[in-house]
């Protein structure tokens, strides 16, 4: 008999209680979305780490207190980096002088993660949900940010503690619809500030808005919200991709030296670079991955079950079917393709459903996360070939038994 | 009725020789066939009588390779079925034999036409060969107009044609009819009897299994049961004789 065949004789027997091979199909349908959805929603933000994406700006490295995925620790590992000393501005500063000469960008930046940042003008507020930092001229080369228009914050701006401000397009939109906010003078969490660049729009990264970043000069930031408990990130840009490796090393001795450690001494603060901040993501992902594997596994072995259940009940109530197909000519395997197929068919059809959900939800969340769309070929393949393997799997057993039925009871079967 | 004795005597198709068949029902044996002797030649028309329990359908199913005697010897058109494995009764099944059904055993979800189909396709008959097939056998039982009806859309007459269509398909060598008009009324009865009677006409060999006199009488052969042996095997339907064996007890 041909593949065809089969394939239509099961096509119209599982017709005969839609319903019945829909829901069996749906338990396959969720095992394979979550997967799939899990590695599509992955595989594109690997691809776009990847293929140049990065955390930080080219060839920057960075040094902060905290490692980047502290919360992954537990609550030890959090008190241990906690306990640390914070990187306070004076080291900053002395870290600036010994690399001078050394480095093309070094930004310092301290982010108010505790303010409630809104901005008003004119009677106009934005939510309280700025991001403001204190920081230098280098912030935006070494975030990867560009200026829109009017001038970016100065050394002097930093020297004299100015109260000027970079604001994000968010911002200028909402609170300078019409007119060009240079120049104008708003309020932020009662201290005003003058306005005296607008960065480019850069739309969110990971979920997160990139849009309402409000930039003052660091000095300013401190004596407006104060220095205590506050530690500075220190971001490094070498002279040329060449020098990376050299800048990073002299980085690290200014580090210690500027943080006072002693030769013996360990290195008290944390080295981000894109490479460390792309395994970090990638050990994450990893995480995810795994939990997303096991419960789908776990999904699918619950709907082979599922399939090798209904195809049993359609066995007996198939007996008298299988009577007569034999009876005309039909060999047990005739019969036991038939069943097989049906099984296979279902889990198809259910793993197929899952890939198409899980890629179109998982592109969706890139798309959400601004990273490009993929289609994970390898793990749709994957897929396909599990749910065969579950429907012959689970279905050869009910196959086996319709197949070993004996003609002559089946017959008489009512 | 001596029409027998005027027709030309075909090549044998069944060559049994003295077969038994024991089931096992728990500790006790039941000896359904005691040694069963029977030939049958082509475009023969012969009626498998008895009451139940006399081995009728245990024979039946014999006859129609569903089953393997414990013991004897069994020939289809010269082919030893008896120790034939389950795919190649399959086969003969498929090429060899045509089965009525007293309960029809149509496939409720399928056309008339399918229904008439389905044996070509464990044949491996390609389909446009095989709808030609199922076509011509519907016209040849007079449903050339119900093709596309399902089985609930047919009288049972209707539908006992189609399961007669079924077995012919396959140009079998012989029709085996199990009881066939067990589920019809008795007008309806008499059309399916014409019909195999023009069947018998046109040269096919029909093996009828029944009780009902009436119908054994248009057999031209007529084969006794009791207990698991042969009581009487002649030709025609002799009322004195056939009507005897039926009514004792």
């Amino acid at each position: 008999m041909q593949l065809k065949e089969i394939m239509a004789m099961a096509l119209s027997s599982l017709g005969a209680n839609k319903l019945r091979a829909a829901l069996t199909m749906i338990g396959i349908t969720i095992g394979v979305f979550s997967i799939i959805l899990v590695m599509t929603a992955i595989g594109a933000l690997q691809n776009s780490i990847e293929s140049g994406i990065s955390f930080l700006g080219s060839n920057i490295f960075q040094f902060a207190k905290y490692p980047v995925n502290i919360d992954a620790g537990g609550g030890n590992v959090k008190k241990k980096y906690q306990n640390r000393r914070n990187i306070t501005y004076q080291q900053a500063v002395r870290y600036d002088e010994l690399m001078q000469g050394n480095a093309s960008e070094i930004c310092l930046k301290c982010f108010g993660r505790e303010i409630k940042g809104q901005a008003v003008y004119n009677g106009v507020k934005t939510p309280p949900s700025l991001t403001v930092v204190g920081t230098n001229r280098s912030f935006l080369t070494a975030n990867a940010f560009t200026l829109g228009y009017g001038r970016n914050l100065n050394d002097e701006d930093v020297a004299l503690a100015r109260n000027v401000a970079v604001i994000g397009k968010g911002i200028e939109k909402r609170l300078f619809p019409h007119e060009s906010p240079l120049g104008k003078v708003l309020r932020m969490t009662g201290h005003t500030y003058t306005v005296v660049g607008v960065l480019a729009e850069k739309g969110t990264s990971f979920g997160e808005s990139q849009d309402d970043f409000f930039l003052m000069p660091i000095t300013r930031f401190f004596e407006n919200y104060g220095e205590a408990n506050r530690t500075v990130n220190i971001a490094t840009q070498p002279f040329s991709t060449e020098l990376y490796t050299r800048t990073l090393d002299k980085g690290i001795s200014a580090m210690r030296v500027a943080r006072g450690l002693k030769a013996d001494q360990d290195n008290d603060f944390e080295i981000y670079t894109n490479d460390s901040l792309k395994s970090a993501f990638l050990n994450v992902a990893g995480v995810v991955s795994i939990g997303a594997f096991v419960i789908s596994f776990i999904a699918l072995v619950a709907a082979g079950i599922g399939i090798m259940n209904i195809m049993l009940v359609s066995v007996t109530e198939r007996t008298k079917e299988i009577g007569v197909r034999k009876s005309i000519g039909a060999r047990s395997r005739d019969i036991l393709r038939q069943f097989l197929a049906e099984a296979v068919f279902i889990s198809e059809a259910g793993g197929i459903l899952g890939i198409i959900l899980g890629v179109v939800g998982g592109d969706l969340l890139a798309l959400w996360l601004k990273v490009d769309v993929i289609f994970p070929y390898g793990w749709a393949i994957a897929g396909l070939i599990v749910c065969s393997a579950i429907g012959i799997g689970f279905g050869f057993y009910p196959a086996y038994r319709a197949a070993a039925l004996d003609p002559i009871e089946a017959l008489r079967y009512e | 009725m001596s029409q027998n004795s005027t027709r030309p005597v075909g090549p044998l198709v069944i060559d049994i020789e003295n077969i038994t068949k024991d089931y096992v029902m728990g500790k006790e044996t039941v000896h359904a066939l005691r040694g069963v002797s029977l030939q049958i030649h082509k475009n023969e028309y012969i009626a498998v009588m008895g009451p139940s329990g006399s081995g009728k359908s245990t024979l039946m199913n014999m006859l129609g390779c569903l089953d393997t005697p414990t013991s004897g010897r069994y020939e289809f058109s010269g082919k030893n079925v008896a120790e034939m494995n389950d795919d190649e009764l399959a086969a003969i099944r498929n090429r060899e034999i045509g089965f009525v059904f007293q309960t029809f055993n149509l496939l409720p979800r399928s056309t008339s036409l399918r229904n008439v189909e389905l044996p070509l396709i464990y044949a491996g008959i390609d389909p446009d060969a095989r709808e030609e097939m199922a076509i011509h056998v519907l016209h040849e039982v007079g449903l050339g107009d119900r093709m596309n009806h399902k089985p609930n859309e047919l009288s049972g007459g209707q539908r006992q044609r189609v399961a007669v269509a079924r077995a012919l398909v396959n140009k079998p060598s012989i029709i085996l009819a199990d009881e066939p008009t067990g589920n019809l009324d008795s007008k309806t009865g008499e059309e399916i009897m014409t019909l195999f009677e023009d069947l018998y006409q046109r040269g096919n060999t029909i093996i009828l299994v029944t009780h009902e006199r009436d119908i054994a009488a248009h057999a031209r052969r007529t084969v006794h049961l009791r207990d698991g042996l042969i009581e009487t095997d002649h030709a025609g339907f002799i009322p004195e004789l056939d009507l005897v064996a039926l009514d004792r007890p």
